[in-house]
């Protein structure tokens, strides 16, 4: 093994330990002034900025219809295989529309390839990060969960507008 | 006096030191957690009381209410016997430590020390040696090749540090002409305390006494990295307690130590020419010795939250290369003072 050279060798006061000790305590002394970063989480709650990955969520039209059609893309191109889509027909102009719609919350790894292949802005990611289960099945979010209204998503389609 | 008021005043000075040691132990525990938050600018433990004050006691709780687990493979009656041997050492030292001058109380004259031993620092060498008993046992007798390898660097790093501390300790003791911590504190009258006197030899006992106490950046025998938990892998519930405690309570021994051999014990300079009464000076003195302890404790755990760990050959050399040679320096050092100046 070649023999390794360092870059730069100590130097003496260096090798006394004593002033760079001295260099690090000040840091350290100066960072305890610095303002904390911690939010007292249950009584104060992290807000997320609109590119935050939350949960993904199906958006809703404001006349209740989901705008999904069921084209399955997103359940094709999740590497963890949490979606599971089943369409059905409908007599809207859409044509298709999801008659299940299942996302595996256990499964699901937040990487919103979903919302970057879906066709139709229908699933988004939201900015929702309390996930809590008691068991395995209430751990599988069906639409009557997974479907929010169009307003509490504005944030993240304007995102989505605006850098995708 | 009799025999019976020597006993009582003797036990009640026992008790407050213990107490006394017991919450300085729980609080320098809570102000660790404290201080670490906000070098890492976070709040730290909040919730248990006010400022989360009662966090120290819900601990102790805790640990007291999980199974008390020992391994198959441990030698028991060791295993068992180490950590009252690190708690032993822990709780004894503080006795020959003085708190102030003495004082007349209800018509008594107290010396404000346990045991006013002529012999006190050899009886605190003595007793922080056998401190390395408890951790290699705990290392040796755990059936662990983590606990056994805690042990032997405890043990290693112990003795190594134990020469340059005696050696440092030394130039103390000729500038006081006596082993007995109270002389060794009346002698440091005014400004002529032995920090300022011999800074070599003042800081070669404080990075000695940091490997003493297994405190980082010296805390090999831990070392959580390579080492799961060091001597303590193996422990759990109250034995796992003793450890803990001991190692915060060897870190106010050598606060106290600190203080006492080098900033001047419980003497404040030029109080005298305040011209306040009996009473005030002898609280301010008190009070005064507290609070060194305390900023004492204070650099412990700020040190432990600035520095990285040795390396086990840093450790070694630092250890025989620079401090045993610096401790030697500055014997000879005091050794000049005194015949120069006649101190």
């Amino acid at each position: 093994m070649a023999v390794q050279k360092r870059e730069k060798d100590l130097n003496i006061l260096e090798k006394l330990y004593i002033p760079e000790i001295i260099k690090g305590m000040a840091l350290t002394l100066k960072s305890m002034f610095r303002p904390n970063v911690t939010l007292q989480y249950p009584e104060v709650r992290f807000e997320p900025l609109a590119s935050y990955r939350g949960r993904p969520v199906l958006v809703q039209e404001n006349n209740g219809v989901e705008r999904c059609v069921a084209c399955g893309l997103c359940s094709r191109v999740c590497p963890a295989l949490a979606i599971e889509v089943q369409a059905a027909e409908t007599d809207q102009e859409k044509e298709r529309y999801p008659e299940k719609f299942e996302i595996n919350m256990l499964r699901c790894i937040f990487c919103g390839f979903c919302e970057e292949v879906c066709p139709e802005e229908a699933i988004v990611m939201s900015k929702d990060y309390e996930l809590v289960f008691k068991n395995r099945d209430e751990a599988i979010y069906g639409k009557d969960k997974l479907l929010v209204p169009v307003d509490n998503l504005k944030d993240r389609l304007e995102f989505l507008r605006k850098f995708k | 006096m009799n025999i019976w008021e020597i006993l009582i005043i003797s036990l009640i000075k026992i008790l407050f030191i213990v107490v006394m040691l017991l919450l300085t132990v729980a609080y320098s525990v809570y102000f660790e957690r404290k201080i670490s938050a906000w070098v890492q600018n976070r709040v730290g433990p909040n919730r248990v009381g006010w400022l989360g004050l009662l966090q120290p006691f819900a601990d102790v709780f805790k640990l007291l209410l999980k199974e008390d687990i020992v391994p198959d493979a441990a030698n028991k009656p060791l295993h068992t016997l180490a950590p009252f041997i690190s708690l032993f050492v822990a709780f004894t030292t503080y006795a020959v430590i003085p708190l102030g001058p003495p004082i007349e109380l209800f018509g008594y004259k107290i010396n404000l020390v346990v045991a006013d031993v002529n012999i006190g620092i050899l009886y605190v060498l003595a007793l922080t040696s056998l401190g390395v008993y408890g951790i290699t046992f705990a290392g040796w007798s755990s059936g662990s090749k983590y606990s056994l390898l805690g042990g032997i660097r405890s043990s290693a790093q112990m003795i190594s540090y134990e020469v340059s501390m005696g050696f440092s300790v030394a130039g103390v003791l000729l500038m006081s002409q006596s082993l007995s911590p109270v002389k060794i504190v009346e002698a440091q009258y005014g400004w002529m305390w032995n920090a300022i006197l011999q800074p070599i030899g003042f800081i070669t006992f404080v990075v000695s006494a940091f490997a003493e106490t297994n405190r980082l950046p010296f805390d090999l025998p831990e070392a959580e990295p390579e080492l799961v938990g060091g001597y303590h892998t193996e422990y759990s519930s109250f034995k796992f307690a003793g450890f803990f405690l001991a190692e915060y309570a060897n870190m106010a021994i050598a606060s106290a130590m600190i203080v006492t051999l080098y900033l001047g014990g419980y003497q404040v300079p030029y109080i005298e020419k305040l011209g306040l009464g009996y009473t005030l000076t002898t609280i301010i003195q008190i009070a005064s010795l507290f609070i060194k302890i305390g900023a004492l404790l204070f650099f412990f755990i700020w040190v432990r939250w600035s520095i990285p760990r040795f390396r086990y050959d840093q450790l070694m050399s630092l250890g025989w290369k620079v401090m045993f040679p610096l401790a030697l320096a500055n014997i000879i050092w005091v050794a000049a003072l005194i015949m120069i100046f006649g101190l």
